[in-house]
């Protein structure tokens, strides 16, 4: 168990975790979800209770498997119902902005 | 019929798709006119319910013909051939737009059907359009949908529940027969409750989710909205069955769900989990809790109180795992491949930073970031690791229960319909709402809502909880309870 667990977010954390995830934040919205993502962490604090030694986790509720399919060539979508759904898009490919600025 | 063409709700639209489907059979109506009238009564509640995203007309009656000539040529396939449906707009509809309430995806149109909406076409059903939601099915109270919200059939001041609250107030203000709704932690029990009809989440795994726009994959599951408990059986009869396009799909013979409808509940053991009688339950919601275990002891039930100490521990397991799936899953939305995309800035980062900014709403934003943060080095054992184990461990509780008990019977929602606005501001008060529906979806079982009863003239839920593939036990316990009262026979005066 982590020493540091914490049920209060300070706004450089929303920002880091903002950041991580590729979300915009204004600064008002980053100090909404300071005070909102703290009332949630709240509620996770009484897992802590909850004696949990030795148990394995579950990740889904279905026996666990590996799904295995013929490798055979099978029909699959087309390419242009996809393309045109990409905001962009050059020969066949999807077309995004340069990655290094 | 009443003189402007439009029935009120009541007469062809208000019955149920088995009705409907008898009077198809006999040829006292065709498809076609159930689509008109179907059609006829979207356009004079819409204005007030706006239940639909997006109603296609013309593909509607082009099924509808398609139904009727099947019929015709003698070719009819099942309980829903020429009965129109609405489907929640997180399932993907081929050259249909499918938004999932979310402004990211305005103008994405799927290149496939979901599988569920393959299987409704197959069975000759007639799509009328796309429910409204929360957005990406994250919310209470179909408030936070990008396209509005849905008010509730029997108060329009009032939220349907959510997140599939435009499929059940479209069943329950006769816009549809039938729908289909997605359940990540009661998304279609609570709705279903607040608006008066009946919602069925199925066994994980009994529903392909292929082509159901991903939430918290551990949890979402597919479901019915229907008037009755035997529309709710014939429809999971022909949505269920496996399919291995989802990994998770379980690999079991097709069934027919209207076989468990027996109507006997006699000798039955019945637990009532005392846990789910939480403060700030409504004292109008307890005693309709309690009149209905009365009527299901006349039936022949035994029941017992039983404890599930862990049910206390249900909601912050949800939302810590729910969170963590949505955030990786919607991690997809990066402005590149589909949807709405802000691309008139320097690099794919800003093109990433903006698309997210602008695209998602608030409590998509909320859920994401806390998902981030359970899984973010340094918290992932206190949070994410912990919430996964005392998942087995609520597991492991219903499983001991069923060993006793063959179903257990439990409100669906501690309140009635709230007064919209109420609890936007306050997040974790909304995610109360759901505190008797989510621990089913931690543990993957199936479940039912059945109108048990009314409060201060709004409906009131009951939920039935099965052991892990006891789909048509459940199935058959709330048949028994419903055939036994009136509730499911109240509309709304819309």
């Amino acid at each position: 168990m982590s020493e540091e667990v914490t049920y209060e977010l300070t706004t450089d954390e929303v920002r880091h975790i903002a950041a991580l995830t590729r979300l915009g934040l204004s600064d008002d919205e980053v100090e909404m979800m300071r005070g909102q993502l703290s009332s949630i962490l709240r509620v996770f604090e009484s897992l802590q209770q909850v004696d949990t030694e030795g148990v394995e986790p579950t990740g889904h509720t279905t026996e666990v498997r590996t799904v295995l399919r013929d490798d055979s060539a099978a029909e699959s979508l087309q390419r242009e119902g996809i393309l045109e759904n990409a905001p962009d898009s050059e020969a066949g490919y999807v077309k995004v902005r340069p990655i290094f600025g | 019929m009443v003189n402007s063409g439009v029935d009120s709700g009541t007469g062809l639209t208000g019955l149920t798709a088995h009705e409907a489907q008898a009077l198809l059979s006999s040829g006292a109506v065709s498809s076609v006119e159930l689509t008109e009238a179907v059609l006829a009564r979207v356009d004079q509640v819409e204005p007030q319910i706006h239940s639909y995203i997006t109603v296609t007309r013309e593909r509607a009656f082009e099924a509808a013909v398609a139904a009727d000539e099947a019929r015709s040529a003698g070719n009819v396939s099942g309980p829903l051939t020429g009965i129109p449906v609405m489907v929640k707009d997180n399932l993907s509809t081929e050259g249909v737009a499918t938004t999932a309430g979310s402004r990211m995806l305005l103008n994405y149109t799927p290149p496939y059907d979901a599988h569920v909406v393959e299987q409704l076409r197959a069975g000759g059903a007639v799509i009328i359009g796309k429910g409204n939601l929360d957005e990406f099915a994250m919310g209470s109270s179909t408030e936070h949908s990008a396209f509005g919200a849905t008010n509730n059939p029997w108060d329009i001041d009032r939220v349907p529940g959510g997140s599939s609250g435009g499929p059940a107030a479209g069943v329950a203000a006769s816009e549809c027969f039938i729908s289909l709704g997605s359940d990540t932690g009661g998304s279609i029990r609570q709705p279903a409750a607040l608006c008066g009809i009946v919602g069925m989440k199925p066994t994980y795994g009994l529903v392909s989710r292929y082509g159901l726009i991903a939430f918290g994959s551990s949890l979402d599951q597919v479901g019915p909205f229907a008037r009755d408990v035997r529309d709710s059986a014939d429809t999971l009869s022909v949505i269920s069955g496996h399919d291995r396009r989802d990994s998770t799909s379980l690999d079991a013979p097709a069934q027919d769900f209207s076989s468990s409808l027996t109507g006997d509940i006699s000798g039955m053991k019945l637990g009532v989990p005392r846990e789910y009688l939480v403060d700030g339950m409504e004292p109008g919601v307890k005693a309709a809790f309690e009149k209905s275990l009365e009527t299901l002891e006349g039936l022949g039930a035994t029941l017992e109180e039983v404890s599930l100490p862990l049910t206390d521990q249900a909601l912050a397991v949800y939302y810590i795992i729910a969170p963590s799936e949505a955030s990786a899953n919607l991690a997809r939305y990066d402005g590149f491949k589909y949807g709405n995309a802000v691309n008139d800035v320097p690099t794919a980062w800003d093109v990433m930073d903006q698309t997210r900014e602008q695209g998602f709403g608030p409590e998509v934003k909320r859920r994401i970031l806390i998902g981030a943060y359970a899984l973010s080095a340094g918290y992932y054992d206190a949070y994410y690791k912990k919430a996964q184990q005392v998942r087995t461990l609520i597991r492991r509780e219903f499983a001991q229960t069923f060993e006793k008990f063959d179903a257990l019977v439990t409100p669906t929602s501690p309140t009635v319909a709230f007064k919209s606005g109420e609890k936007m501001d306050d997040p974790v008060a909304m995610y109360l709402s759901d505190v008797c529906t989510i621990p089913v979806n931690i543990a993957g079982l199936p479940a039912i809502s059945v109108p048990g009863g009314m409060s201060e003239g709004l409906p009131v839920g009951l939920q039935f909880i099965g052991p892990q593939m006891g789909d048509g036990t459940v199935l058959r316990v709330a048949h028994a309870y419903e055939q036994a009262t009136e509730w499911h026979k109240l509309k709304p005066g819309i």
